[in-house]
């Protein structure tokens, strides 16, 4: 899209930047709020938390503010083609980003629970889910500034590793509360933990989709490579 | 003439009249092509303003040709039906194939051709006389009718053009005393009187009110059912709502033509992007 001339009308243009600039500004606020929550997780930091769970109004101010332009630029601007596109998906992609802050917010707040208890095993597999989807959440937002069809692609793709471990997490997590029952609650906060950066990922799936849509208007096809296959898990006790 | 008013007191002015002497026999289904054109090219002296343009204009279809200005557009309609015989200096090349004769072959016959397309313009033309006569002028140029059936062709003229129910008890008053909306849809009726294959509209609306413009659509929306309807507009929005096809030109070349829906939300070729999303220049 950026090899576009620019449009006649300037204050339209300076409009689309805006709107660009908005969601952008979302996902810098999404990108500190889940390093804070992956900081509270993993290394039980409190305040970290908090600023976490403070962080989601801002998040929730600026997809209304998102929603009211859009509905605004379509009223005034009756954008068409790509124009048309870039709008319709800053609603979509501003609904998506709204959704990782309250996954976000509750996981800083789960961790303030987990705190509680000392946890008889390591969070490794989760340290390294965090980073994996801060990764892709960086990733998306840099499509978003972009606007990089390529690049989408390839954030789309990049969620099948955060289903792999995600899965991998759920079935470490049953064997501990098998193990012994004071581990159920810890352990049911963290397959909640681990169960909101798995949505996280398919969220920024769908905007790393909405983005190619918004780009070449071709809708990605519907196979997406996908592992989380946690539904149909069973873990039974060992026989003595 | 208020007599015809007398007779088909029930008739609205939305309602389709039952067509008077067979005029409704071209009723087709959809599907098939109206006018096939191959490798037209077109010159106003030694200016070519169309370049080897091949597209084909479906059946009781809404087909919208847009573009800036000098892009060709109103060059291609008027070749539709031979407007350009008018002017010396001005020849077409290439097939405009419509019922299997080439309306470019000089032995034509130009009345008979324009009787089949009939064209709306700008500005609305009414001529300086009676409602009813600006209606019955075209049909006696080419069919004798008694008194009965020419009422009748009127009416069923004006209430397939929904302009019946507000003009019925002044058939008789000037054609110029009408609004600048109702001229136009005036003019509508006239084409569509002598019953054509195929009705030309050359930005139909760009002098009328947005409601006015928004009746002429519904219009269009209507005769579409009996009639092909080539349309050329500047209003995008208006080709946007109005069009089942678009033909996009630019400097008397066909970029793209397409599906409305997909030219105005995911157009192929970047130069059509650009015009209709207004960064052209």
């Amino acid at each position: 899209m950026s090899d576009l001339p620019q449009h006649i009308v300037k204050s339209f243009e300076q409009e689309l930047k805006h709107l660009r600039d908005m969601q952008v500004e979302m996902g810098g606020l999404l990108e500190s709020q889940l390093a804070a929550a992956g900081a509270a997780v993993i290394q039980g930091d409190s305040a970290a938390a908090t600023a976490a769970m403070e962080q989601d109004p801002a998040v929730d101010a600026l997809e209304r503010e998102v929603e009211q332009f859009v509905i605004r630029l379509l009223a005034l601007r009756q954008p068409m083609a790509g124009d048309l596109r870039q709008v319709v998906a800053a609603l979509k992609i501003s609904s998506d980003l709204e959704r990782i802050g309250d996954y976000a917010a509750n996981v800083a707040k789960r961790s303030i629970v987990l705190s509680q208890f000392s946890l008889p095993f390591k969070l490794g597999g989760l340290a390294h889910l965090i980073r994996l989807v801060q990764e892709n959440l960086k990733h998306t937002i840099d499509i978003l500034g972009d606007y990089d069809a390529e690049q989408a692609i390839a954030v789309w793709r990049a969620d099948q590793p955060v289903d792999d471990i995600y899965t991998a997490i759920f079935r470490e997590l049953i064997t501990y509360m098998m193990e012994d029952p004071r581990n159920i609650t810890p352990c049911t906060h963290l397959l909640f933990i681990a169960k909101n950066l798995e949505r996280i990922g398919d969220h920024t799936t769908n905007i790393a989709e909405t983005v190619h849509y918004a780009v070449t208007g071709e809708v990605l096809p519907e196979g997406r490579p996908k592992g989380e296959t946690s539904a149909y898990m069973i873990v039974r006790p060992r026989e003595s | 003439m208020t007599q015809i008013a007398n007779q088909t007191s029930s008739s609205d002015s939305r309602a389709v009249a039952p067509a008077p002497d067979g005029a409704g026999r071209r009723a087709r289904p959809d599907g098939g092509v109206a006018i096939q054109i191959k490798d037209l090219s077109f010159f106003y002296g030694n200016t070519q303003a169309l370049k080897g343009i091949t597209l084909d204009i479906p059946k009781h279809r809404v087909t919208a040709m847009i573009g800036p200005s000098g892009c060709g557009k109103s060059t291609m309609l008027r070749v539709l039906n031979r407007m350009y015989d008018l002017y010396p200096g001005h020849r077409a090349e290439g097939e405009v194939i419509m019922d299997g004769d080439d309306i470019l072959s000089p032995s034509l016959d130009l009345n008979s051709l324009r009787s089949r397309v009939g064209m709306v313009f700008q500005k609305p033309t009414p001529f300086p006389m009676s409602i009813y006569d600006n209606i019955s002028f075209g049909v006696r140029l080419h069919e004798k009718l008694k008194r009965a059936d020419m009422d009748a062709r009127v009416e069923w003229a004006l209430t397939r053009a929904a302009l019946w129910g507000e003009v019925r008890d002044r058939l008789a008053a000037p054609a110029g005393g009408l609004s600048g909306g109702q001229q136009q849809r005036l003019c509508i009726a006239r084409s569509i009187a002598i019953r054509p294959e195929v009705i030309l509209l050359d930005e139909p609306t760009s002098a009328l009110d947005p409601i006015s413009t928004l009746k002429i659509e519904e219009l269009i929306d209507e005769l579409k059912r009996d009639f092909t309807i080539v349309i050329v507009t500047h209003n995008m929005q208006q080709a946007a709502r109005c069009a089942d096809q678009v033909a996009f030109f630019y400097l008397g070349e066909l970029i793209e033509i397409g599906p409305a829906g997909q030219i105005f939300t995911s157009p192929r070729q970047k130069k059509t992007q650009e015009y209709i999303t207004g960064r052209f220049g």
